[in-house]
């Protein structure tokens, strides 16, 4: 359970970007995540798009999870691709989470979010997806 | 398995020193493919330059915001800096959440910094078993510096020491009295001994009593280093400079002085046996399976002594792992 094609465990980094000082959300889901196993690498709040990517290169981590409860989702996320991309680090998946309307949540699918899980997402189904989408993409 | 770049291929990207090579190939090595090791075999011959800097003390004594603190400072002389920072796994689920880039925000996007967190995974000694891989890897890669912050510890986590050529032994005010400073394992092995938050009143106390700890013993003291005591504030920035300076001081005797030569040489002598220790637990971990229930059951009914069980536990294991490897060993 919860862990790659190497057996080890999934390596997720969960990020606050920019002037959203909520991180109960993002810290309950750092608890589940690790409670099935996997390894968290939490930024922190206030990060920078540019701190975050870095950080998930670095710590070479199979999700990229972004949680946002400020509304700035549409700005953010394009600038996040594009330094992925920069980097050559576009194998990162990367998951959206937070609250925000509908149109947006579809629009960032269609940016390349891989998943949009929204606050009212139970747990369970948060690991399963992650997992899902990690097993997907296969061994790197 | 079409994305899969294979380890060798990495080696020549770590050493020009490739951010995505060397983060890819410090989670194979974490991985522990059989795959990786020839890769490891060729990163480690051409290490030795890079001074290891180990980290160590309490939870919470400050650690990840001393270092954040301290490699700011460093890369003031261009310096490049790796940071291999360990934090516990779960015993129950084995998930881990990694917490030190929190306080390592003001060094974030430096691209001369590359910072790594690494859950230790059952590895006892406040180390994750890879870390001393990740350390080669960046050692290659070109960081002049790299920092192993290890899990916070309590009394006699010591393994640090033997694998670092410079031990700074973290303290935090309030904690124990002149008894704890007198106790054997963890302040043994300081190289530089820092107290932190010394914005606090109690730190006077915590200074004095290793002070005075080190004039009693004349601990890891001799002609060639002399174990300074340092209090330093993260938010003053108080004693940050003295303690540059003693870290600067201590890697010209890791790398020009006898004392620092035999240093060196347990530091080897420990990756060895670490080495095999670790080879000879996956081996047994492997094979023991079907054994343990049984021999679980005998103990708990008190058919067998716990001695005799595991000496046939390991007997069986071995022997059964002995026969079934033959093949890929030869």
């Amino acid at each position: 359970m919860a862990r790659n094609v190497m057996s080890q465990p999934i390596r997720v980094l969960l990020a606050k970007v920019g002037l959203d000082g909520h991180d109960r959300g993002v810290k309950i889901v750092a608890r589940t995540l690790r409670d099935n196993g996997m390894d968290v690498i939490y930024t922190g709040l206030h990060r920078s798009p540019e701190e975050v990517v870095t950080a998930a290169i670095q710590e070479d981590v199979d999700i990229l999870g972004v949680s946002v409860l400020s509304g700035v989702q549409l700005t953010i996320f394009p600038k996040i691709f594009h330094l992925l991309k920069e980097n050559a680090a576009d194998d990162i998946i990367v998951v959206a989470g937070g609250v925000m309307p509908d149109e947006d949540a579809i629009a960032l699918r269609k940016m390349g979010v891989r998943e949009v899980l929204l606050q009212d997402t139970p747990p369970r189904a948060i690991v399963e997806t992650l997992c899902r989408v990690v097993a997907e993409r296969g061994p790197r | 398995m079409a994305n899969y770049i294979p380890s060798t291929k990495l080696v020549e990207r770590v050493c020009a020193g490739d951010m995505r090579a060397v983060s890819r190939l410090i989670s194979r090595a974490e991985a522990g493919v059989a795959e990786v090791r020839s890769a490891l075999a060729e990163i480690y011959r051409a290490t030795g330059r890079a001074h290891v800097v180990g980290i160590t003390g309490v939870p919470g004594s400050g650690k990840s915001t001393l270092v954040g603190k301290v490699v700011q400072r460093l890369r003031a002389d261009g310096r490049k800096i790796g940071i291999v920072a360990v934090d516990p796994s779960s015993p129950y689920s084995g998930g881990a959440i990694l917490g030190d880039r929190v306080r390592m925000s003001e060094i974030g996007t430096d691209p001369g910094v590359f910072i790594r967190s690494m859950a230790t995974h059952g590895a006892i000694g406040g180390m994750a078993r890879a870390a001393m891989d990740a350390v080669d890897i960046l050692d290659v890669a070109g960081y002049d510096t790299i920092i192993i912050e290890t899990v916070g510890v309590g009394q006699d986590e010591v393994e640090i020491a033997r694998a670092s050529h410079t031990t700074i032994v973290v303290s935090a005010p309030g904690l124990g009295d002149e008894i704890q400073a007198i106790k054997a394992g963890m302040l043994e092995i300081a190289d530089i001994h820092v107290v932190s938050k010394c914005d606090r009143s109690d730190a006077a106390r915590t200074l004095t009593d290793l002070k005075s700890m080190l004039v009693l013993g004349a601990l890891g003291s001799g002609d060639d280093w002399r174990v300074p005591v340092i209090g330093t504030s993260a938010i003053s920035g108080e004693g940050l400079d003295e303690l540059i300076d003693a870290i600067t001081r201590h890697r010209r005797v890791a790398f020009e002085t006898e004392l620092g030569q035999r240093r060196r040489r347990s530091v080897a002598e420990f990756r060895l046996l670490k080495t095999a220790e670790a080879l000879l637990a996956e081996r047994f971990v492997k094979a023991r399976s079907d054994r343990t229930a049984e021999y679980t059951e005998q103990l708990l009914a008190r058919t067998g002594d716990p001695y005799a069980l595991a000496c046939a536990l390991i007997d069986h294991s071995l022997k059964t792992e002995q026969g079934s490897t033959d093949d890929e060993n030869t």
